[in-house]
């Protein structure tokens, strides 16, 4: 078992026991999940910012380009100058938009990214909501999302967001069918829902690598598929630069496109930061098997790393992958997408779901 | 079995194909000496352009202020956008009335840069320079009087 | 009217138009196309042209035809110094005056490193269209390399403007054949890279194969002409059946295809490539010392009658005719512009597809809008 030399339980009870001396539960709870939602919002705006910067870099190095340089060293300020100028650009709209829900739209998409950051593991002890439905609950808000999108795409009276908007539904609709799937892979070997216990099953092996060939098909046809529900890589249909200008988001400008932009980056967070719990065991370090001579030692050195920044680097070596895809892949076509989903990853991801059920059954995992 | 055969290789030709693919970009993502770009207005310094270049149309003029350009008005008449205007005034030297040049503007503003006024020049008055920044809030000026106040013709030109 | 018809004007009633242009992210250029649609699939589409008519025509026939050198650069820009070739040649043979070898040799290389540049600039789009962006910076990071000789050479990166009758504006700079030289040794690495990138990429086939099929009658019938053409088996490549300049000179291969689809109007073009390597290869060590124009009376005047005179172009066969009655100015210049005539057949060719196989038919047919509207 590792040292657990990075615990923050002890923090966050140190901090919950000192609120509930001074005020009654009710308030200690209030003050709790204000507290909890502030940090919350700070780490979207930061976490946002980094990732636009960060796409903006890779892409620019796999196109043989430098990049943002000028703001800041090495252009890091870049996002937040941006981010300043569509705060102050206008907000424009089409003549006959449906006002409320034009309105309500970039709300919709970017509270259904920020709701499932709260259930992410960061490290042990840092886990603001253990439901004991974790991975249902992830998918349920993150779910959410694409109503914003067809609302933001019927709304504009615009006829590239209505198709783009469409396009996005039916994406949306089929892809989250095979997250789910892939996930129901690991939820068989867990044998749990809970995202806590899922990561605590990892402490002995990451079930990338526990789980024999089902989990790695499971772990491939879970990126695919949460690339293709972030809308983004090869299956950014709905906004589609190339057909429909820029998609369900066209007549959108200043902040509310930002809500947009920053959702994208966030979901796509949320979609690593959620792969990288269920197949990368989270904040558990990278151990190696007993039998290998000084594994001990490496083990113990890799315990020393703390659990955050094991969290934050798979999420970021998802991200980065993620990033590859996108800028290395042509756009596939409304047909194609929806082929690939019900023709290849659904049968795909069923009859390995049977192997997995099997496989648990003999005990054939590690 | 002959359709389950093509269906798996098919999927694993694709996948192939593009890790074939991500293995270029990611070639290139790693190998940071193969950038290309050029910080524009920080590299003026050592920009250099090639030295026939057609940014604009000049007038060289010589140390002691002196142009080769006659006022013969061929390159105005080869212009095929009217971008060269010549106007002459006379002077009298030795007794004998003389065309020389006033002014002869330019307008930088209709040149397609095709060469001909450089090309036809019976003197060699005219070349290309190689500037390139011409961006100005006002169009007028960019119409320019291309010999320079008080320059005289070179000696060496026969007329 | 007959049933079919009747039928075809009721789809074309209920459809759902949508603009593509002027001002589009995938129209390379200011054409307007109404696509008419029936959910995601293509009933119709109406090219609407004319946002970048500036009377090419008739602005020649006031200007002499060392002046009309200029404005046939702005037709197809991208393929500007084939364009500023056929008037050459037109006035040339008109007046019967035979150029040196030297000048044909380099006229012929500098043909083809346009249609390498034009061809790296369609690729780079062709894939940025299908949403790899990547393609772009590649492809336009090795065209680079061809508009640097341009500029060294001729002083102008896109539109040289260095052909005028009888030869060039002047001689060729000293850098001009090893440079072409370090470019094709370059390039042959690079080509490779593109063809693993995207050619060979699951996504792009699918997109491409089976799109927008033009048999070989319709391709004669409407026009189609280049690459597009001969993807679908016209055999129209104007080098190779009448030769001018240095082409009956070198060795290469009509590119031919029966397929007519994208995806082989994608591989013709790739092919192409290697063809212009290979022609600029013979021709590049056959360079001499010598003159670079031949003698031309300062002002040119043709003899009355009409002319004719066609070159292959980057996008298909371009025509100029003229009549002359025997002035300085032309009495009439008419271009036959291939770019026109492909995209007649862009309706004919996307029908039945999705929008987003639109998208990529018209950019495996290439098209330069400015030639087009002329």
């Amino acid at each position: 078992m590792a040292i657990d030399i990075y615990d923050f339980t002890g923090m966050t009870s140190a901090i919950h026991e000192s609120l509930s001396a001074v005020l009654s539960p009710a308030a200690t709870t209030i003050v709790e999940m204000t507290i909890i939602g502030i940090v919350f919002i700070l780490f979207y705006a930061l976490v946002g910012l980094f990732l636009v910067y960060a796409e903006r870099k890779v892409c620019a190095f796999i196109q043989c380009r430098l990049g943002p340089r000028r703001v800041g060293p090495r252009g890091i300020f870049q996002t937040i100058a941006d981010f300043i100028k569509l705060l102050m650009k206008e907000l424009l709209m089409t003549k006959n938009a449906d006002k409320f829900l034009f309105n309500l739209a970039p709300f919709i998409v970017i509270i259904a990214s920020f709701m499932a950051i709260g259930a992410m593991p960061f490290a042990k002890g840092l886990h603001a909501l253990d439901f004991d439905i974790g991975i249902l609950y992830v998918l349920a808000v993150s779910g959410i999302g694409v109503i914003g999108i067809l609302l933001a795409g019927w709304s504009s009276n615009n006829k590239y967001s209505l198709i783009g908007a469409l396009r996005s539904g039916a994406q949306i609709v089929s892809y989250e069918l095979s997250v789910g799937m892939a996930l129901m892979t690991i939820i068989i070997f867990a044998g749990s829902m809970q995202l806590s216990e899922i990561v605590a099953s990892q402490a002995n092996g990451w079930w990338l690598f526990k789980g024999h060939i089902p989990a790695i098909i499971a772990f491939v046809i879970f990126m695919i598929a949460s690339t293709a529900e972030t809308n983004r890589g090869p299956f950014d249909l709905a906004e589609a630069e190339s057909e429909l200008v820029a998609g369900f988001h066209t007549e959108y400008s200043g902040i509310k496109f930002a809500f947009f932009f920053l959702a994208e980056y966030m979901n796509m967070f949320v979609v690593a930061a959620f792969g990288a719990t269920v197949f990368l065991g989270a904040w558990m370090p990278f151990h190696i098997s007993e039998m290998i001579p000084y594994a001990e030692y490496f083990n113990m050195g890799m315990d020393f790393i703390p659990g955050f920044i094991w969290f934050f680097g798979k999420t970021g070596m998802l991200i980065l992958l993620m990033m590859w895809f996108k800028w290395t892949f042509p756009r596939l076509r409304i047909d194609q997408l929806l082929t690939l989903e019900w023709k290849y990853l659904l049968p795909i991801n069923l009859v390995n779901i049977v192997i997995t059920a099997f496989f648990v059954l003999t005990g054939f995992h590690f | 079995m002959k359709e389950i055969i093509q269906y798996f290789s098919d999927v694993f030709h694709a996948v192939k194909s593009l890790l074939t693919g991500m293995r270029v970009t990611g070639y290139y993502f790693f190998h940071h000496k193969e950038i290309v770009t050029q910080e524009y207005p920080e590299n003026r310094a050592t920009l250099k352009m090639f030295e026939r270049f057609k940014g604009e149309v000049l007038m060289p003029h010589t140390e002691s202020n002196e142009h080769k350009c006659t006022g013969c008005g061929i390159c105005e008449m080869n212009c095929p956008n009217g971008s060269i205007e010549i106007l002459t005034t006379f002077e009298t030297v030795d007794g004998k009335k003389k065309k020389i040049i006033d002014k002869h503007i330019y307008h930088l503003s209709m040149c397609t840069f095709c060469g001909l006024c450089v090309k036809t020049c019976p003197s060699d008055a005219l070349a290309f320079g190689n500037d390139f920044e011409h961006a100005v809030f006002d169009r007028q000026s960019l119409t320019k009087v291309l010999n320079k106040p008080g320059s005289t013709l070179n000696k060496e030109v026969k007329e | 009217m007959s049933d079919s018809k009747i039928q075809e004007n009721l789809q074309k009633e209920d459809a759902y138009y949508v603009n593509m242009g002027p001002q589009h992210p995938s129209t390379h250029g200011v054409l307007r196309l109404r696509v008419g649609l029936q959910g995601e699939k293509v009933i119709h589409v109406e090219p609407h042209c004319g946002y970048i008519h500036r009377g090419i025509e008739k602005m020649c026939e006031k200007d002499t035809y060392s002046q009309i050198i200029h404005l046939t650069d702005r037709l197809d820009y991208l393929s500007a110094n084939t364009n500023n070739e056929a008037v050459c040649l037109l006035v040339e043979n008109a007046l019967g005056i035979e150029v040196p070898e030297r000048v044909k040799i380099i006229r012929t290389i500098l043909d083809e490193l346009t249609r390498l540049a034009s061809h790296q600039l369609w690729w780079s789009v062709m894939g940025m269209d299908l949403g790899a962006l990547t393609t772009f910076f590649y492809g336009l990071r090795d065209r680079e390399k061809i508009l640097d000789i341009f500029e060294e050479s001729t002083g102008g990166r896109l539109l040289p403007s260095f052909n005028t009758p009888g030869g060039f504006m002047h001689d060729i700079h000293p850098n001009f054949v090893p440079r072409t030289k370090e470019f094709l040794a370059y390039f042959k690495k690079k080509l490779p890279e593109y063809n693993r990138l995207l050619t060979g990429n699951v996504i792009f086939q699918q997109r491409t194969k089976g799109i927008g099929i033009l048999s070989k009658e319709d391709a004669i019938a409407y026009g189609v002409t280049g690459p597009s053409g001969r993807a679908s088996g016209f055999a129209c490549d104007v080098r190779k059946h009448h030769p001018y300049s240095a082409y009956g000179m070198v060795d290469f291969k009509e590119i031919l295809y029966t397929e007519g689809d994208s995806f082989y109007r994608y591989v013709a073009r790739m092919d192409e490539m290697w063809e212009s390597m290979k022609i600029i290869e013979q021709l590049i060590d056959r360079i001499e010392d010598g003159p670079y124009t031949a003698k031309m009376k300062p002002i040119i005047k043709l003899p009355a009658g009409e002319y004719y005179q066609r070159v292959e172009t980057t996008r298909g066969e371009f025509g100029v005719f003229v009549i002359s009655t025997g002035d300085k100015t032309p009495y009439r210049m008419k271009f036959r512009s291939p770019n026109f005539a492909n995209l007649s057949a862009l309706d004919y060719m996307s029908r039945g597809f999705k929008i987003a196989d639109m998208v990529a038919i018209m950019s495996s047919l290439d098209l330069v809008i400015p030639d087009i509207d002329r």
